[in-house]
């Protein structure tokens, strides 16, 4: 059974270096089998070691293997070793299962794209490095899986490498997450320093061993950390990558920056828990920031055209609960979020993408309108993913995610009202964004004619995430609602169990406080861009709307702050003392090489009269010697 | 007999050389040009001459013999390829014949 553990990563990586090594001999639809079949092999196999694992819990909390030694120096070792715990086993269960949704759906997506065994290559390699993040039992194997999904995530987006604009997007991102990388690469300096190991486990229990709560290298050590989670989950101040990284295709967009990779740094927070319970100040700062950051990245979605950059803005939003999960503690609620929103938004950016293909390349939501009718299956499923994105009470899945979420931002030892009420005000204006993109792009009349209709491959993929969009919620009930606690009694056992006030007989209120809200959000969006939208006239043209639509301006600060003077400087610098030295050296070269070859004319007489003028003189100079 | 100095036979021929390398220099045509030549190949076999008779040696005018039928070999390939070129080209000046040179 173990050894199962090692195909699941190892899968995809052989999937990757067939298709890499035979690209010009496979194809395309062979391609495409196999890209999208090692993904389903994976998934069958994760499926075989859950029930596995999940029918030994809780005497065995996790299996373990070694495979080989990575690398040996001194007293610093490292090995492939993997570890699978209920928390690896959720993200693996995720990153196959919808990764092979999503592949499937490329098949059909990437049919005429003339780069689709390339496709196919880095898609998997994301994959097989996702996995090596999610189960690697030391921290510089989580690394490596981190940098690999952060470098088929550079590939991914410049995947239509022929627009610079994209390539151009593809370095922002990688960049950005790089600010975040270098921090996490030191913070993991300062553990192997502290306790010479990298294996998460011992670094853990060596930790709350050695390590005073709320010193100054405890919270130091989670700062850098955190500075890694930011930068690769999209938070503030780190988020302004994601929307820009919309362009890649779109199952790309579906399955990293939604799905799975952004998550990461979730699960980085997550695993390493222990660390930042021992830097409560750090914890608290995580909580503020996903707070932050689901305002601002909600306001942003409110006022976007593109269809893809509000499925953006919306991704960051909803990560922004997940941080907000974890720094008030509550651990099982932030894993569920992450689980529930894969499927919804995943379903999103695929219908999406089918929405974009069939309106030949359109992504403004203000041109297409009335799609309803014209493809009534992406309707459908599309309305499922935003209920469940806007937390629709009861029968969405995304309502008991974020209302417990919700519930023990408030309810939390460490959690507050202020918490509470950023994340209402943020459900609202989920709602509320949702549904405009609803309301705008498939109701009213039809300002794009489809081109085709989308085949089985894509449709199917669809229907089933729609499935686990609305009905992946029941494993989790909350108190007052049933009270089944599946998902957090198997999260539980990995992760520690978040504290509650005593306020337990309070629940049935602010779900229904939250509820309200939802709807309130989805009925105003039905007022404002559907029935009467003469009353949010003067706001779109209003110098708000353009500072909610350019993201807060982010982009602008750093781009003076930091973009110009380091374009300033690197000008500067290209005059300097060394240079000069250098070009005069080139200089003389070809000075030298224009002076000789006025020789080389190609003259035969030319040269005939040189050849006599060197007899002359040699002969002048023998004579007279 | 009337004994003309070593030095002087040498300078006629070293004039002679002179003048076929002249020739050679200033002339544009093909023809032209490889008559001088052969000036300065005659030039060059007059010194060999010279020599054997000065050191009364048969050496240098075997050499002639070789030179004069090398020269002849040189001649009926030298006219051959003059003959191609004025087909080719339809003239014999070498300073319109460069194609090897890339402009």
């Amino acid at each position: 059974m173990k050894t199962l553990i090692a195909l699941i990563p190892a899968l995809p990586m052989i999937s990757f270096l067939i298709l890499v090594l035979f690209s010009g001999k496979l194809s395309r639809k062979v391609a495409g089998w196999i890209g999208a079949g090692s993904i389903g092999i994976a998934a069958v196999l994760t499926v075989i070691v859950s029930v596995d694992l999940i029918s030994a819990l809780p005497e065995i909390k996790s299996y373990q293997i070694t495979l080989w030694q990575w690398m040996s120096v001194g007293n610093l070792s490292a090995d492939i070793s993997f570890r699978l715990d209920s928390l690896s086993l959720v993200f693996c269960f995720v990153i196959t299962f919808v990764g092979f949704l999503i592949h499937s759906y490329s098949i059909g997506f990437m049919d005429k794209d003339e780069g689709i065994i390339r496709f196919f290559a880095y898609m998997n390699l994301f994959v097989s490095s996702m996995l090596i993040l999610v189960l690697a039992d030391n921290i510089l194997l989580v690394y490596l899986g981190w940098e690999g999904v952060g470098l088929c995530s550079y590939l991914l987006i410049g995947f239509w490498y022929k627009e610079p604009e994209n390539g151009t997007a593809a370095r922002k991102a990688f960049i950005i997450t790089r600010i975040g990388d270098t921090a996490m690469i030191i913070g993991i300096f300062i553990l192997f320093l502290s306790f010479g190991t990298f294996n998460i486990q011992d670094i853990m229990h060596l930790a709350s061993a050695k390590w005073v709560a709320g010193s100054s290298i405890a919270t130091i050590t989670a700062v850098l950390l955190l500075g890694g989670a930011l930068g690769k989950s999209a938070q503030v101040p780190l988020q302004t990558w994601l929307p820009d990284a919309m362009a890649g295709p779109s199952p790309v967009s579906a399955l990293i920056h939604a799905a799975t990779m952004v998550t990461a740094g979730v699960y980085l927070i997550a695993r390493t828990n222990v660390l930042f319970s021992l830097a409560p100040i750090v914890q608290g700062f995580i909580a503020g920031i996903g707070a932050l950051t689901l305002l601002i990245a909600g306001f942003s979605a409110l006022t976007q055209h593109d269809l893809k950059r509000i499925l953006a803005y919306s991704t960051i939003s909803q990560i922004g609960y997940m941080f907000l999960a974890l720094g008030v503690g509550a651990y099982s609620a932030a894993i569920f979020h992450f689980m529930i929103h894969a499927f919804f938004k995943a379903l999103l950016f695929l219908a999406a993408g089918v929405v974009i293909l069939v309106l030949n390349e359109e992504h403004d939501i203000f041109k297409m309108g009335g799609l309803r009718k014209k493809m009534p299956a992406v309707f459908w499923t599309f309305l499922i993913g935003s209920a469940s994105l806007s937390a629709l009470p009861l029968v969405t899945a995304g309502f008991y995610s974020k209302d417990a979420i919700l519930w023990f931002a408030l309810s939390s030892t460490s959690g507050g009202v202020v918490l509470w009420i950023a994340g209402i005000v943020g459900a609202f204006l989920t709602a509320l964004y949702s549904f405009r993109m609803i309301f705008i792009a498939f109701f009213g009349e039809a300002k794009t004619q489809p081109s085709f209709q989308a085949g089985y491959l894509m449709t199917i993929p669809l229907v089933v995430l729609a499935v686990f969009s609305l009905f992946g919620g029941f494993i989790e009930l909350p108190a007052s609602l049933g009270n089944f606690h599946l998902f957090s009694n198997l999260i539980n056992q990995s992760l520690p169990v978040v504290g509650i006030k005593n306020v337990e007989h309070l629940e049935w209120l602010f779900q229904l406080i939250s509820s309200l809200i939802a709807l309130s959000g989805i009925y105003l969006a039905y007022l404002f861009y559907y029935k009467k939208p003469v009353f949010i006239d003067s706001f779109n043209h209003s110098k708000i709307h353009h500072f909610f639509e350019i993201g807060f301006g982010f982009d602008k600060v750093y781009d003076i702050l930091i973009v110009r003077p380091v374009v300033w400087l690197a000008e500067i610098d290209k005059k300097d003392f060394i240079d000069q030295i250098n070009i005069s050296i080139s200089n003389m070269a070809l000075i030298g090489n224009e002076v000789l070859s006025i020789a080389q004319n190609g003259k035969l007489r030319w040269y005939l009269l040189t050849f006599a003028f060197g007899i002359a003189v040699i002969l002048t100079y023998m004579m007279t010697k | 007999m009337l004994s003309v100095p070593v030095e002087t036979q040498i300078l006629f021929a070293g004039i002679l050389f002179f003048l076929g390398m002249i020739g050679l220099l200033v002339r544009r045509n093909l023809v032209f040009m490889l008559m001088s030549i052969e000036i300065m190949f005659n030039s060059a076999g007059l010194v060999f001459i010279i020599a054997a008779r000065h050191w009364n040696q048969p050496d240098g005018q075997v050499m002639f013999i070789f030179i004069l039928s090398v020269t002849a070999v040189e001649v009926a390939i030298g006219l051959a390829l003059i003959l191609q070129v004025y087909h080719h080209f339809k003239t014999l000046d070498v300073d319109a014949i460069h194609k090897l040179k890339d402009e």
